[in-house]
């Protein structure tokens, strides 16, 4: 057993800093002297920096900035500037949304809510500049679209959660409020106002897919990992011309399970689980309210949960013990 | 048929722990060893089990079959077929036939020559099953704390047991267990994409003029660096992603043993409100 395991990187081989692929005049935009941390080599590479800012990338975390510090100051005007409050009460400030008498209204009082349309405003820009900047990065270097393509599904559950649900339902109150409690208060309401989110089969498929990622990345990165030592962790190399590493990694699949994805094909099943997270996740929050409002009934209409809940059981109360009953 | 093309060189004899060489061989491309036998018999007993279990039942709808475990008033011990027992006897073929399969993962290591990460990190999601099914209700004093085996019976149990503690994505270990959960679910993405925009490239431009030639490592880093100032590396990649779903399995069984009488009882909500009372501990009374 006391074989190595490759958790850590043991000695670290360092050669001269790399300032990245040459992109001609946009190479201009790349800044920050890139430097070496030992520690961040123990783990992954010691390299940190250069990073490409450019247009896209100073407007998206200035906007991204401006959000962030409204909903900070609003937080700060809740605990009336008292910085032992803001700490200790962190958990439970929030920016809310308008309320539901002002509809889908953009001229609301700033602290009833048009404080919270201006921070998702910047917010929403902020994330939208960032996707194109995924998207420029990618033909700068002549890759594939396959990050900007998967980010736009994670802006899809953003954008149905905070814009498309919203005007869908005439109301702004709706969406989500920033706050950690809030945001789980808002959470747990939404499955009990629209009748027990679990019998909704789009967030069953998108739970599914959230442990099926979680599944699917465990998996591989542990069969590369364990192959290691004979070179899979350099996978484009093992996509093209396919070494020990990836057939080692492969047949323990194949005699393990009786299937084996190939070196190129386990990164498309990462992609479409991973993608189809927030795509599914989506959906069933955009039908939740708009289509269907009684989940339950939806459920027991379709069959998947008993009429009355014959056969299954009553859950046993586990907040007390039951040892000596 | 069942081998591929580079498979023979790679079946050999060797690396098992049990049996020495008498189940070492392969039925079309699965591996068989003795924990492959002890397997199959745990799979086939456990699935008959639930067979039989749905046929005492009262449908066929496969959505709704539904295998209970007994009633709390059995405590600790061995409840009839049709009021637990069944229950108890799958779920000792579950644990039976999971521990199987992950001690095959380390034969098929051992005979590959690889690491042992895949059957480790198998074990932590047999740590958080172990922790639903035994731990918990060993700790609760009751198998009736187990969870009902069925496709929507288990989401039931979920949602009522939830419910008792108030709301349970107060719970801090639950937090944290999501948190990693989609932290890794967005780590496979970024992953996944850069593997496959590496090795699917762009027909248009790019540095190397018009061309569909495969990008290399340096490709990748550069557009990490370039989106977000740090590439982690086609090594370092896996150590994250391994490191993140590991913690999703453990910090769920955490939240889930955390929440039971003999530990926590109460409302997760109310579970937080020491964090604002702190400041009024030492006498002061909390300003405006």
């Amino acid at each position: 057993m006391n074989q190595y395991q490759n958790i850590f990187t043991a000695i670290q081989v360092r050669g001269p800093l790399e300032a990245g692929i040459d992109i001609g005049n946009e190479g201009r935009d790349r800044t920050v002297e890139p430097w070496f941390s030992h520690l961040v080599g123990r783990f992954g590479n010691a390299q940190l920096g250069p990073i490409y800012l450019g247009f896209l990338g100073v407007a998206s975390i200035i906007t991204f900035t401006i959000g962030f510090v409204i909903i900070g100051l609003n937080y700060w005007k809740q605990v009336n500037f008292n910085p032992v409050r803001f700490v200790l009460e962190m958990p439970w400030l929030s920016l809310n949304p308008p309320a539901a008498e002002y509809g889908l209204s953009l001229n609301v009082p700033l602290d009833e809510g048009g404080w919270w349309l201006i921070s998702s405003a910047f917010i929403l820009a902020s994330v939208l500049l960032w996707w194109v900047r995924t998207y420029r990065r990618a033909i700068a270097l002549g890759m594939g679209l396959h990050v900007a393509a998967a980010f736009a599904s994670a802006i899809w559950l953003f954008l149905v959660l905070g814009l498309i649900r919203p005007i869908l339902m005439g109301s702004w109150s709706v969406a989500v409020p920033y706050g950690l409690f809030t945001h789980l208060d808002w959470t747990n309401n939404f499955s009990l106002e629209w009748g027990n989110l679990f019998w909704n089969p789009f967030h069953a498929l998108s739970i599914v897919f959230l442990y099926g990622s979680t599944m699917l990345f465990a998996m591989h990165a542990a069969t590369i990992l364990a192959t290691t030592r004979y070179g899979a962790d350099r996978e484009l190399e093992q996509i093209t011309d396919r070494g020990t590493g990836a057939e080692r990694g492969a047949l323990f699949w194949r005699w393990t399970m009786g299937f084996n994805a190939s070196m190129e094909s386990i990164h498309r099943w990462a992609w479409w689980f991973a993608v189809l997270t927030t795509l599914t996740g989506g959906i069933g929050i955009l039908i939740t309210g708009t289509v269907v409002d009684d989940w339950t009934a939806w459920g027991v209409k379709h069959g998947i949960v008993p009429v009355d809940f014959i056969g299954w059981p009553e859950t046993p109360d586990s907040t007390v013990s039951s040892w000596g009953q | 048929m069942a081998l591929l093309s580079f498979e023979r060189k790679y079946r050999v004899r060797g690396g098992t722990l049990v049996g020495g060489n008498l189940f070492d061989f392969w039925i079309g491309p699965f591996y068989v060893g003795f924990f492959g036998i002890t397997g199959a018999f745990f799979t086939a007993l456990g699935t008959v089990l639930i067979i039989y279990g749905a046929a005492l039942g009262p449908t066929w709808n496969p959505w709704l079959i539904s295998i209970n475990p007994p009633d709390i008033s059995y405590g600790l011990g061995l409840a009839p077929l049709r009021e637990g027992g069944l229950w108890q006897i799958v779920t000792m073929c579950a644990i039976g036939s999971f521990v199987s399969w992950a001690l095959r993962e380390v034969e098929i290591c051992r005979k590959l020559g690889i690491g042992y990460h895949v059957p480790f990190a198998f074990g932590m999601a047999i740590f958080a099953y172990l922790t639903l099914v035994v731990f918990r209700p060993l700790l609760l004093g009751a198998w009736g704390h187990g969870f009902p085996y069925g496709i929507f019976s288990h989401l039931q149990w979920v949602w009522s047991t939830g419910y008792q503690y108030g709301n349970f994505h107060y719970n801090p270990a639950h937090m944290v267990a999501i948190t990693f959960f989609f932290t890794t679910t967005l780590a496979l993405a970024l992953h996944g994409s850069l593997i496959l925009s590496a090795a699917n490239p762009q027909k248009e431009k790019g540095p190397l003029g018009n061309t569909l030639e495969v990008r290399t490592p340096e490709y990748e880093d550069t557009y990490f660096r370039d989106l977000i100032g740090y590439s982690i590396g086609t090594l370092g990649i896996h150590r994250l992603g391994l490191l993140l779903a590991l913690n999703a399995g453990f910090w769920s069984a955490v939240c889930i043993f955390i929440a039971a009488g003999p530990i926590y009882g109460g409302s997760w909500i109310e579970w937080w409100e020491p964090l604002r009372q702190f400041y009024t501990w030492g006498g002061v009374p909390a300003a405006g």
